[in-house]
């Protein structure tokens, strides 16, 4: 099971892959709407993405949930 | 043709094409007569043993211009759109965009329109969307496979670039869509419905698909070991088209808006003229009677005489038939006296682009005085008894002069240019 630590920098790189965010500018706290301007489409892009990085499901109506890059973090650390 | 105030002006212009990536670029390989097309250098022209091996393929990828992130989410006919209009906002010299928060922005959204027209749309991106579905299954999909596959996405990604709230519209007329547009963006301007209109079109479709499909149709030039030389309108040697991609556009204005901003004008868009064949799916009406009723609406609505003609830009592809057919038109709408160019012996032939980068040269050639020769064109078909330029560029001054577009579908667009 992949750590925390671990888990964030990859997100953040596939989050600058998709969105064009900065990865550092990715951090636990930031909203994905609110503060990194991510759209309904590119968090789909994301998710996709992150499952295959790191092996997890997340089902829509869970990724309705994730409002911050730590909510994502946990979700995919306790579902890898 | 002297200044009312109540007509409309061209304050911009931008491009990207085989030939260069701005307009500047294009307009020094037209009038030098340059041959852009090149060998597709792709596996697939010999998997499919395609008999046409040769494109016009832009000179930029768009993909050294715009930002990663931007790229990836545009279809390639959306990434030379927005470039394109880019350069024509930037040399309209309109300043911020009507949505920046920041600075005073010098058109009012809910005056400004887009207007961007292509013959295919998002092809690439849907033959490719549906390779990944076959190959990879649903999650490789793209999620924005949608938007970068409508044919309206272009003019969408544009007025978004600009803001534009007044209306964002997207003509298909195959090879006359680009033109379709400025036509379109000339009568919402002189309706007064807006003050400013980016009007344009644009194309990226060499793919196996379309390559097939138009060799199937008996359309394309094959001349493969010379891809230069391969496109040859007006010649005796002339086989058909070579396929092109790329993106032209302009800023047209209300000029009594144009005036009180103080904007540089490069010349007028006079007047347009639509019309239909009614005669056939693909073939052009062998004598012109579609094209020049076309071409006489432009000088009508331009208040115009045949007499005041000097130029006209045509769209000969190199066709055998419709190149001949288009000089019947001219003689029939026009006289025998205006001077001929056909600039797809060097673009090639952009689709639904083409109508717009030609507009561009027409509009150079008016402002500059000078016609750029046809490419390619060694031996005049006997049959075409009107003068073409040949060989370099000619000086001449203008008056006047028609751009023609003409679609398969039977769609004809002429635009009538004057001097600023």
């Amino acid at each position: 099971m992949a750590t925390n630590e671990e888990i964030l920098p990859d997100l953040a790189s596939i989050v600058e892959e998709v969105a064009g965010v900065d990865a550092a500018e990715v951090t636990a706290e930031k909203s994905f709407v609110d503060d990194l301007d991510i759209d309904s489409l590119s968090m789909v892009e994301i998710a996709v993405q992150a499952e295959d990085k790191f092996g997890v499901k997340i089902p829509d109506d869970e990724l309705a949930k994730l409002t911050t890059v730590q909510d994502a973090v946990n979700y995919i650390s306790s579902h890898s | 043709m002297s200044s009312t105030g109540q007509g409309v002006v061209v304050t911009g212009m931008g491009a990207t094409t085989p030939l260069g990536g701005d307009v500047a670029t294009t307009w020094d390989g037209l009038l030098a007569g340059r041959g852009a097309a090149s060998k597709i250098e792709e596996d697939w022209v010999d998997t499919f043993e395609l008999p046409v091996k040769i494109a016009s393929q832009l000179a930029v990828e768009p993909s050294e211009i715009l930002k990663r992130v931007e790229a990836r989410r545009l279809d390639r006919s959306e990434q030379t759109a927005i470039i394109a209009a880019r350069e024509a906002w930037q040399h309209a010299d309109l300043g911020d965009y009507p949505n920046a928060e920041d600075g005073s922005p010098k058109v009012d959204a809910l005056r400004l329109a887009v207007i961007v027209g292509t013959g295919i749309g998002g092809a690439l991106t849907l033959l490719g969307q549906d390779d990944i579905l076959e190959q990879q299954g649903l999650r490789k999909v793209a999620v924005l496979t949608i938007p970068m596959l409508m044919p309206n996405g272009p003019a969408a990604h544009v007025g978004l670039e600009f803001g534009a709230a007044a209306g964002v519209h997207a003509p298909v007329s195959a090879c006359a869509s680009g033109a379709e547009a400025i036509a379109w963006g000339w009568r919402m301007l002189m309706a007064n419905e807006v003050d400013v209109v980016v009007a344009g079109g644009t194309e990226a479709c060499i793919h196996p698909i379309t390559l097939a499909g138009f060799s199937q149709a008996r359309t394309m030039a094959l001349r493969n070991d010379e891809p230069e030389r391969a496109s040859r309108p007006f010649d005796t040697g002339r086989n058909g088209f070579v396929l092109g991609e790329g993106a032209g556009m302009v800023v047209l204005e209300r000029e009594e808006f144009a005036q009180a901003r103080g904007a540089t004008v490069h010349g007028r868009l006079a007047g347009i003229g639509t019309s239909a064949d009614a005669y056939h799916i693909t073939a052009p009406d062998p004598e012109g009677t579609g094209q020049s009723r076309a071409i006489a609406a432009a000088l009508r609505t331009a208040g115009l005489e045949p007499s005041d003609i000097g130029h006209v830009n045509c769209h000969a592809t190199a066709t055998s038939v419709g190149d001949v057919a288009e000089t019947v038109a001219v003689k029939k709408s026009i006289g025998d006296h205006p001077v001929l160019t056909a600039p797809k012996g060097s673009l090639g032939h952009l689709l639904g682009a083409a109508g717009a980068v030609e507009a561009i040269s027409t509009i150079l050639s008016v402002r500059e005085g000078l016609i750029p020769p046809t490419a390619n064109l060694e031996e005049l078909d006997p049959d075409v008894t009107l003068d073409v330029v040949a060989g370099e560029a000619r000086k001449q001054s203008l008056d006047a002069a028609i751009s023609d577009s003409f679609g398969f579908g039977g769609h004809n667009v002429c635009l009538a240019i004057t001097p600023a």
